[in-house]
């Protein structure tokens, strides 16, 4: 019925985990929504990533977003009808000398004094304690508790039902070609013709320069393909997400056995195709840190390799928030790598601040103007 | 033929990288290294000869009549391969094939592994020729110990003269069922009954072909097959349905027939319901493959030739589409001719020269093809189970109900999609067993056609490496340099 809509109050470019948490926010104050996604909801990053939810080590400018969305994390099925595979064992930050260490302590002396207290230190004992199949030679680490990991893609499609119900107009299969200024709107036009709006948010991850550029605002993305493994069931061993402060490794065991093998390792984007090739080389690395850190892991069978496309910011912080140039138009991509916890949060944020013009949860130092200064002046 | 036992002799480079030592492969490997190509054949068996010819120069079955005469063709096949340079890896598992990520051009970089260690090589050109598999026939309880894949069997049969025990029965569809059947029988199975699945209503479908049948080899082979199975052993057509009864174990299977439900008591079953090419691995390496409704199952989109879309790569023997030994044989002489003719071994019109005769004897042998394509395609409750309860993901042991539900409710449009909700397509087997049926099932819940759904994206590894393998690759100078980055 609502197939043939062609306007709405907002139209949210891009159906990846922010796009849907941001259309279902917008249609849940009242908005009429459009989503358009070039494949389908979670193709890309969204879809295909470690799905850790994780607040540890985060960057300060987005520690407020990523608070946000861990309460909504928390209560996650109350919002979209569906666990999302949401389970919270925490991350534990490993450091493998006492310089990581050291730098972990700095860290977390650093948080505090700044009010955030969700990560702690750890010492070996208690590492040990908590990660039992972890190298004897490690001293510590830093954990945060709340955090954990859930199923990427069926987490961005709850999101996307859940705002369908809420009475989003969800258009899969339909690419933007361009958007230009029509009078008090914006038209998006799309090989299924053209949409109107006098709000876009432009969250189309690892396509979204090219709608940047259209806009006048040039950013400097980069499309990435961080790579990931996973092996065959293992027996139980560790419940906690696992990240390196050293060398690169994200490591998790979901309930059935199998494990996660990641760390940001980059095969190579060819994002008109939306294809990536991965190197061995570099997975081989990755395999290897495993070896060095859990011997039990040493005979586990990899059974499959991938890597999604995304998008990084030169500064590996997003671009969230209103344009530096336009009234109605709103950014927020560039999440690459840590974009997947954010989602929850960061709709809710964009969809008040399409609302109301403001959000109380600051979002200083993520707005795209840091990197489109000049065109402002 | 050089062959190589231990990882540490491959080669950095060979022209061309052959995967697979079927009678394409071995045509193929043969073929290229006579026209002075530096060629790589390797397979996962031990020895070489595929499926038709497998252990063709080791089986312990020497009374020739138990298998035919048509396996005993393989000793020429390999022979040849034996006269020729080629380097030939035994036991040697490719897991991964994708362009060089180092250099834009199109150099293969291939992971393999051979006796728990593993290695990147490179090569210029790569065919695959890993051939069939069998198509997977999802019925309930065909997961309970004594129920395997007629082609399991045979398998037991070539490489190690071993037979079923006890009452066996045979069920399904397709000309090879009468083979298997043959054989066994031969090899002193207690083959009870063979089950015929075969929709009576294909013969109206498979008629128009008939002509091109009756002028084909297959003819008298296959009708001097059929007389022979027909004569020694019980054959029940027309069966509709098929229930595997037992609790721990097979005991029994049900069947209907003519709207009546019978049960005839066993010790194995053998299922079978032919074969589909094995896509695993042109898929992984990015491949583009249509759904050929007549054969009813994904085929890669290759030229004359055999080249896929991806340039470099070529598809012979089964894998390209179900033809047959014979023809598998053929088809890999013409790829590796067309191969040679890329790398600038010899001309266009060198290549035509040679290909002719060729071309024209793989005619001969696929004319006909189209009938048994047409005759033994399975009915639609064999390749989209009815029953809910049915596993059709043995991996990770999903039914056909969760399928069907993902689907209607959910409204999951398509297998890859489904991964994420049932996890059906991501075990060990990286979807081989499920894939097929998933497509089924999906295509039946929206009430569209397998080709409107698509099929699986696979990814490497194809086949599963440990990690201590992966961990022993030789590290790169672009590996160390991601470290310190």
């Amino acid at each position: 019925m609502s197939a043939e809509r062609r306007s709405a109050d907002v139209i949210v470019i891009g159906g990846g985990i922010h796009g849907c948490s941001t259309a279902l926010h917008c249609a849940l104050r009242g908005f009429s929504v459009i989503l358009i996604e070039k494949d389908h909801a979670g193709r890309h990053a969204s879809g295909v990533n470690a799905g850790g939810v994780r607040q540890l080590a985060r960057h300060v400018a987005e520690i407020p977003l990523s608070n946000t969305s861990m309460a909504i994390w928390h209560g996650i099925a109350a919002l979209i009808d569906d666990d999302c595979g949401f389970t919270s064992d925490g991350q534990v930050l490993v450091a493998e000398n006492d310089a990581d260490l050291a730098g972990c302590r700095a860290r977390v002396e650093d948080l505090n004094l700044r009010g955030f207290h969700h990560e702690e230190m750890i010492d070996a004992r208690e590492l040990r304690e908590i990660v039992p199949a972890v190298s004897e030679t490690c001293p510590g680490g830093v954990i945060s508790r709340r955090d954990g990991a859930a199923i990427p893609l069926r987490a961005t499609q709850a999101f996307k039902r859940k705002a369908a119900e809420m009475g989003a107009t969800i258009r899969e299969g339909v690419k933007v070609t361009k958007v230009e200024r029509d009078g008090a709107n914006w038209r998006v036009v799309t090989d299924a013709g053209d949409f109107l709006s006098p709000r876009i948010v432009n969250a189309a991850g690892a396509w979204a320069d090219r709608i940047a550029a259209d806009l006048g605002e040039p950013v400097p993305l980069e499309v990435i393909a961080p790579m990931l493994m996973i092996t065959a069931p293992m027996p139980a061993f560790i419940k906690p997400v696992v990240i390196l402060r050293g060398r690169k490794l994200s490591f998790k065991q979901f309930g059935n056995g199998t494990v996660l093998i990641g760390g940001g390792y980059l095969g190579r984007a060819i994002r008109d195709e939306n294809r990536t090739i991965l190197d061995w080389g570099k997975l081989a690395t990755n395999a290897k840190t495993v070896w060095d850190l859990f011997p039990i892991m040493r005979g586990a069978p990899i059974l499959r390799a991938w890597a999604g496309i995304e998008a990084r910011m030169p500064d590996d912080l997003p671009c969230f928030g209103p344009s530096a140039r336009h009234e109605g138009v709103y950014h927020q991509f560039g999440f690459s790598a840590h974009g997947f916890q954010l989602g929850p949060g960061a709709g809710a944020v964009m969809a008040e601040i399409i609302a109301t013009g403001h959000s109380n949860v600051p979002i200083d130092g993520l707005d795209i103007a840091r990197f489109t200064a000049s065109a402002v002046h | 033929m050089k062959p190589l036992t231990d990882i540490d002799q491959l080669a950095e480079h060979y022209d061309l990288a052959i995967v697979g030592a079927g009678p394409a492969g071995l045509s193929a490997a043969a073929r290229a290294s006579e026209l002075g190509l530096a060629v790589l054949l390797v397979d996962e068996n031990p020895a070489p000869g595929g499926q038709i010819y497998r252990s063709i120069t080791t089986t312990p079955v020497s009374d020739r009549a138990v298998l035919g005469a048509d396996y005993w063709r393989g000793r020429d096949i390999v022979a040849r391969l034996k006269r020729s340079a080629a380097a030939y890896a035994a036991r040697c598992t490719v897991w991964s094939i994708a362009p060089d990520v180092e250099s834009d051009a199109s150099p293969f970089e291939i992971g393999l592994s051979l006796d728990g260690r593993a290695r990147l090589i490179s090569a210029g050109q790569v065919i695959l020729a890993t051939g069939a598999q069998e198509r997977p026939f999802p019925i309930p309880g065909w997961t309970l110990p004594g129920v395997m894949t007629a082609g399991a069997a045979q398998i037991a049969l070539k490489s190690s003269a071993i037979v079923p025990k006890g009452r066996t029965v045979i069920a399904g569809c397709g000309p090879l069922l009468y083979l298997l059947a043959g054989q066994l029988a031969a090899a002193g199975a207690e083959i009870v009954a063979v089950l015929d699945t075969t929709p009576r209503r294909n013969w109206r479908a498979a008629l128009a072909a008939l002509p091109d049948f009756l002028r084909s080899p297959y003819l008298a082979k296959g009708l001097k097959l059929m007389a022979k199975a027909r004569r020694s052993l019980r054959f029940l057509g027309g069966v509709t349905s098929l229930a595997v009864e037992g609790s721990d174990r097979l005991s029994a299977i049900r069947f209907e027939r003519g709207g009546a439900s019978e049960s005839l008591a066993c010790d194995t079953l053998l299922l079978h319901q032919g074969v589909i090419p094995s896509v695993n691995l042109s898929n992984a390496a990015g491949c583009a493959h249509d759904f050929d409704p007549v054969q009813h199952c994904w085929v890669p989109q290759l030229d004359d030739w055999f080249a896929s879309s991806v340039p470099g790569i070529a598809i012979a023997g089964d894998g390209a589409g179900i033809g047959g030994a014979e023809s598998a044989a053929l088809r890999g002489e013409v790829a590796a001719l067309d191969t040679a003719r890329r790398l600038g071994r010899i001309t266009i019109p060198e290549r035509d020269d040679q290909a002719a005769p060729i071309r024209a004897a793989l005619g001969r042998t696929l004319r006909g093809r189209r009938f048994l394509d047409l005759l033994y395609k399975p009915a639609a409750q064999f390749l989209a189970p009815i029953v809910d309860d049915t596993i059709i993901c043995r991996c990770e042991e999903v039914t056909a109900g969760q399928v069907r539900d993902a689907a209607k409710r959910l409204g999951v449009t398509g297998p890859n999609q489904m991964k994420a909700f049932l996890r059906c397509g991501m075990g060990p087997c990286q979807g081989r067993l499920c894939g097929p049926t998933v497509v089924e099932l999906i295509a039946e819940a929206r009430g569209t056609t397998p080709a409107e759904v698509g099929y699986y994206r696979l990814r490497p590894p194809v086949k599963p490496v440990t990690l201590a393998e992966l961990a022993s690759l030789p590290q790169s100078e672009a590996a160390v340099k991601a470290v310190v980055r």
